[in-house]
């Protein structure tokens, strides 16, 4: 029965874990205000809806341009970092790599109250652009994790084969590191991405007067009529998280198996 | 009347506290096919990542056609690598990783494929252009890398141990190829191995290195036949090592006695002046002894000797013998003839041997 036990307890985490997710797309389809079985039929009323909130598309711009601009900062850090980190030695790289990794596992709400304290200390104001800076730093480390896996796996005897063949450094950082190493950009980019659009706590500390798409939705919560509204802008980023992160796992899998390395890291 | 393309006047390298290289000094003649010979971490890959330009030297001169080449990087040098990896380049086509070098020579599509499709018929993979670098085995893999290498017509090509990826057979079937390639080309091959019997058969000229230093530089005949310190006599093929006692030096003359041989007359020049480890002894190869048969005369001198191992080859027979009135075991080769018995253990026999083949390490 040990078996038995075991599978009761990997099913009910599960349920657990992805119940309240699946019934979002559940409510955010029922044709009514509130959130209750029986459900009441079916309908797209509260997605053509969503078309009609001008606040909200705001909040969509705004989420998107941080989102993007996030994932480009974080990632170019994360490749010279992970470029450093596989090709240099230099004293305390350890301890360097360490902190630099540590907003992995920071808690999210002190990140955000020490930028916030730190930020209204220096006298600036708050916007789109302190927002990007807190998620640059939560980023950084994940996009570290996955290049390092890319950059570890690239046999440095290729690069010095390109210089060999009479390419500088630079060609040859074009020419054959990063094409090697682009999967895991773009692994990179999309996980960043991801993150950044679905962040709430260092953008509810950190924005300014222009709320990002999960700062608006939880100022929604407090209107019950709009609830299912928030369903179905909900089931939209569920559905479009999923298909980002299975793209970039996708990529980083082609970037190992392209480099001939054995798959070690990955988050997925 | 041959020249020098390479000049390494006393290379030192330092990684950090780490004496790599101690003092390296070689001519390496154009057209030659020099090797590079040690155990591992002798410094046989660094050494030739120096000439390369991929490290520095500490202190000391390389010349490459009499231009020293102090502060010039790897993709200045007349010098090609074919890295011990391969170093393919993955996301390449077979075509583009060959032609990769003629990038910057301004050359026309027309003429890039057709240096290309050369450089692939010399390495024996015409028609291989098109397919992906990922997708060849490991014998095309090299051979795509000595077409990339060749393609810049360097004035040195640098191996780095390019065949112990591959098994036996390819192993001494791209032997024979290198060498064929190397005297066609005509380009300076400078070979770094481990396999003593990969350099015998490959090279003009061989430094064997141990600990960061050249011990000894010479063809393959002179270095096996007279190796210079017992060092590198036993690091290339087998060599028996009897004690002995030098009792008097007459000019050319060397009156020795030998454990288990006795007294015998050698010159001078069968005893180098390497740097020896203070025990004086002899050494000579397993072939330089017979087994006399019935019948069978030595031409030099005799000596009894019983059979302790046989081991049996097929084309040879190696005879463990122990020396009469010796506890001294010595191991000698005899090609099998048809019609004649490989001798059982225990066998008593005896044994031709010839001071001139002998080595007196002291
Ligand atoms: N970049 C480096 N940093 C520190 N030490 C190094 C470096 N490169 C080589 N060494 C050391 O220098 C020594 C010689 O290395 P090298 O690679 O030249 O040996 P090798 O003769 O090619 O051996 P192998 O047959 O195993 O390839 C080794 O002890 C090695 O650990
Ligand atoms: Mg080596």
């Amino acid at each position: 029965m040990r078996g038995g036990w075991l599978k009761i307890y990997a099913l009910a985490y599960l349920v657990f874990l992805y119940a309240p997710i699946a019934l979002l797309p559940v409510f955010a389809f029922n044709d009514g205000t509130i959130i209750a079985f029986p459900l009441r039929g079916f309908t797209f009323q509260w997605f053509a809806e969503l078309g009609r909130i001008e606040a909200l598309h705001g909040a969509v711009l705004n989420s998107l341009m941080i989102a993007v601009t996030t994932a480009i900062l974080a990632t170019v850090l994360g490749i010279c970092a992970a470029r450093s980190a596989a090709r240099y030695d230099y004293p305390g790289k350890r301890g360097v790599m360490g902190f630099i990794m540590l907003p992995l596992v920071l808690p999210e709400i002190i990140v955000a109250v020490s930028l916030l304290v730190v930020l209204l200390q220096l006298g600036l104001s708050l916007g789109a652009w302190t927002v990007i800076l807190g998620h640059v730093l939560i980023c950084t480390p994940f996009s570290i994790a996955i290049l390092n896996s890319a950059f570890q796996n690239l046999d440095r005897s290729l690069e010095e084969a390109a210089v060999d063949l009479g390419e500088t450094p630079w060609s040859t950082f074009r020419l054959i590191t990063l094409p090697l190493v682009m999967p895991g950009i773009i692994s990179s980019l999309l996980i960043s991405f991801t993150i950044s659009l679905d962040e709430f706590i260092i953008a509810f500390f950190l924005t300014g007067t222009e709320p990002t798409l999960p700062v608006y939705l939880w100022g929604q919560l407090r209107f019950p009529q709009q609830i299912p509204v928030v369903m179905a802008l909900g089931t939209i980023l569920v559905a479009l998280s999923i298909i980002l992160l299975t793209t970039a796992e996708y990529f980083r899998r082609r970037g190992v198996a392209r480099a001939g390395g054995k798959d070690t890291g990955g988050f997925l | 009347m041959t020249k020098p393309i390479i000049q390494l006047q006393d290379v030192q390298k330092y990684f950090g506290d780490y004496h790599a290289l101690r003092g390296i000094n070689a001519e390496i003649d154009e057209g030659e096919f020099f090797s590079l010979l040690g155990p591992s971490g002798c410094g046989k890959t660094t050494l030739l990542r120096v000439i390369a330009g991929f490290e520095d030297v500490s202190t000391g001169r390389v010349l490459i056609d009499g231009k020293p080449m102090e502060g010039v990087a790897p993709n200045r040098r007349p010098t090609n690598m074919v890295f011990q990896s391969y170093a393919i380049f993955p996301h390449l086509s077979v075509a583009r990783n060959v032609g990769f070098g003629l990038r910057r020579a301004g050359l026309t599509k027309d003429e890039l494929g057709r240096r290309v499709g050369e450089a692939l018929e010399m390495v024996g993979l015409s028609g291989y252009g098109a397919r992906a670098a990922h997708a060849l085995s490991g014998g095309q893999r090299q051979r795509v890398a000595l077409a990339r290498a060749l393609i810049l017509k360097p004035k040195v090509l640098l191996l780095d141990e390019p065949l112990s990826a591959l098994d036996k057979k390819l192993r001494e079937q791209m032997q024979v190829e290198l060498i064929k390639l190397q005297r066609q080309v005509g380009i300076t091959f400078i070979l770094v191995t481990h396999d003593q019997e990969e350099a015998l058969v490959m090279s003009d000229r061989i430094a064997v290195m141990f600990d960061g230093q050249i011990a000894q530089m010479d063809d393959p005949e002179v270095l096996y036949r007279r190796p210079k310190t017992r060092r590198v006599a036993d690091f290339i093929g087998v060599m028996n090592f009897l004690p002995a006692e030098v009792l008097f030096e007459a000019g050319e003359k060397i009156e020795i006695e030998i454990a288990g041989l006795g007294r015998a007359e050698i010159s001078s020049d069968q005893a180098p002046r390497g740097g020896g480890d203070g025990a004086t002894s002899v050494g000579f190869r397993p072939e330089t002894l017979t087994i006399l048969y019935d019948g069978q005369q030595a031409t030099d001198r005799e000596a009894r000797a019983k059979v302790e191992e046989v081991v049996y080859y097929g084309d040879m027979t190696y005879y463990d013998v122990r020396l009469e009135g010796t506890d001294k075991t010595v191991r000698l080769s005899m090609r099998n003839v048809f019609g004649r018995e490989v001798l059982p253990i225990g066998a008593e026999a005896r044994i031709a041997w010839s001071p001139g083949a002998l080595v007196l390490f002291r």
